[in-house]
């Protein structure tokens, strides 16, 4: 186990642990957005440590290709939570 | 690079990281919050190019701090109304009652567990050691994949059918964003500085856009870098002012959207039909196909994206527009005065937004 | 000896982005926080990309960091223009 390996990935998982207690806390609906995306990082933080081999060996590509789905379905999930809430906004605006 | 330069760099981003990633939730102002995830995610940029991840570098540049920020910046309100709200809570409420501050306490101790275990679940799997049994599978099959950069071949070769289905929730997201309401109004034409810098930054981001899909076949690039940079440019169109030509218009948007799950559906059924696998290409042919769907692809993210910028169904769109104005024309008189200015059509101008 | 040259460059520049910084956290004012930021980080972004083409040695990669630094110059320039013009309306009251 790499040095770099175990450091990424622990503050990877302290990211999503953060990510999680706002996502679950956080005062507004932006907010609990922004915790997600946050949460989406940390877990990425992880898959590229776990993926890293030493400077000698070429990286895992796997765990690479994963997080680079990740990001496009975690943006692609953003925008439309996003959308349903400034619906949401206009419907408590209106009603 | 000794090593313990290389630790105190390593040390410092991540400390520089968490402390961000804390900063930007904890931050009281939703703008600072969303512009201090933007400097997040420029340096889990940095992260993952020091970890030797380029391809992901670039994504998460382009899409993870460029786009979503802009997506969070735009969705920040000026009044906290709203999207600011949680349901009926309001947003300070003095007399805290003894049971949502245990709530608050057991949640957090409870994430704080969490955190613990997903730790020690790391380190263990961690220290069974080092598994190279897919990459060695990849290194021997690189060959036969029809490009020579791993992550693409692991992309669109060997892992098709998962970019497949990718493809298939961002056009899923597409049309919820489609079905919830029309797009935000447009922002003011833009002023001599900023039409100065669109008319040669745009170009320039078209072109790059179909560099990193060229070179996606052999070095770090492909189809969704491109698509984000493409997308790129059609934000910063909409910044200027021009939200009618960074989207197609009408029918075409949606075979644009739909080409990306469209094309590789069809490769795949076509292959089907010829005898082979679903999307299992011919190693002759290999590299052509995956030209073919990364266009497709790159076109398909760029119309997702910018769309998911503009917030909702263009207001060129006919169809629904059309039904709008019957039911507008049967409900009540004269419609409601447009602000006067900018001697655009339908700009409305708001405020908050920049160059207003 | 292209090594030191490169390094020299490297740590000039990020002197100015430490000065930049500063001024970001220092300064009482938008106006002057703006223009300490654009000006040290241009500069500071120049020398570096300097320091990073003497030490890549092949001219096409500095001309792609040449074509960089430009790129950032304009889009900088420009967003603090529009940055300030927007908070001088603000002042003004449009």
């Amino acid at each position: 186990m790499l040095t770099a390996q175990w450091l990424y990935g622990l503050a990877g998982c302290l990211v999503t642990g953060i990510g999680l207690g706002n996502a679950l806390l956080g005062s507004s609906l932006l907010k609990r957005v922004l915790a997600i995306n946050v949460m989406g990082a940390g877990v990425f933080m992880m898959l590229i440590a776990v993926a890293y081999r030493g400077p000698d060996l070429a990286p895992d590509p796997v765990p690479h290709a994963l997080v680079l789905t990740g990001i496009v379905v975690a943006v692609s999930a953003t925008a439309l939570a996003l959308a349903l809430a400034r619906r949401l906004d206009r419907e408590q605006d209106d009603g | 690079m000794n090593s313990t330069t290389l630790l105190a760099f390593d040390a410092l981003l991540l400390i520089s990281t968490v402390s961000l990633a804390w900063a930007s939730l904890a931050s009281s102002d939703e703008r600072r919050g969303v512009i201090l995830f933007m400097a997040f995610g420029l340096l889990l940029a940095m992260a993952w190019s020091r970890l030797q991840a380029p391809d992901v570098a670039l994504a998460e540049a382009a899409i993870g701090a460029g786009l979503s920020g802009a997506l969070l910046l735009s969705a920040v309100r000026r009044e906290p109304v709203g999207l600011s709200r949680t349901g009926a809570e309001p947003v300070q409420n003095h007399e805290k009652t003894d049971y949502r501050m245990t709530l608050r306490w057991t949640v957090t101790l409870l994430c704080a567990a969490f955190t613990a275990t997903l730790g020690w679940a790391y380190l263990s799997a961690l220290s069974f050691g080092p598994h190279d049994g897919l990459p060695r599978a990849i290194a021997a099959n690189l060959e036969a994949s029809g490009v020579s950069n791993p992550v693409t071949a692991v992309l669109l070769n060997f892992r098709a059918w998962d970019t497949l289905l990718e493809l298939a929730v961002l056009l899923t997201a597409a049309l919820g964003i489609l079905a919830l309401g029309k797009e935000s109004p447009a922002y003011q034409p833009a002023g001599v500085v900023f039409e100065g810098l669109i008319r040669w930054l745009v170009p320039l981001l078209i072109l790059t856009a179909g560099y990193l899909l060229w070179v996606g076949a052999h070095a770090p690039g492909g189809a969704f870098q491109a698509g984000a940079t493409l997308a790129a440019a059609g934000v910063v169109l909409r910044l200027a002012g021009r939200h009618r030509i960074g989207l197609p218009a009408g029918i075409r948007l949606r075979v644009l959207m739909a080409a990306g799950v469209g094309v590789f559906l069809l490769v795949g059924l076509v292959l089907m039909l010829a005898g082979r696998s679903f999307l299992g290409y011919p190693p002759a042919l290999a590299s052509l196909l995956i030209l073919v769907i990364e266009t497709a692809a790159m076109l398909a993210i760029a119309a997702t994206l910018v769309l998911a910028f503009a917030g909702g169904r263009p207001q060129t769109d006919v169809l629904a527009n059309t039904a709008v104005k019957l039911e507008a024309s049967t409900a009540s008189g004269p419609g409601p005065a447009r602000p006067a200015g900018s001697g655009g059509t339908s700009n409305d101008c708001i405020p908050e937004k920049k160059a207003c | 000896m292209i090594d030191v040259l490169s390094s020299v460059l490297l740590v000039s520049g990020l002197f100015f982005f430490l000065a930049g910084s500063i001024g970001l956290l220092r300064l009482p004012d938008l106006h002057s926080r703006l223009h300490a930021l654009t000006k040290a980080d241009n500069l500071g972004l120049g020398l570096l990309i300097a320091g990073l083409a003497v030490s890549s040695r092949e001219p096409l990669m500095m001309l792609k960091l040449l074509l960089v630094w430009l790129a950032v110059l304009a889009a900088s320039a420009a967003s603090a223009h529009l940055i300030a013009r927007h908070a001088r309306r603000q002042e003004t009251g449009h």
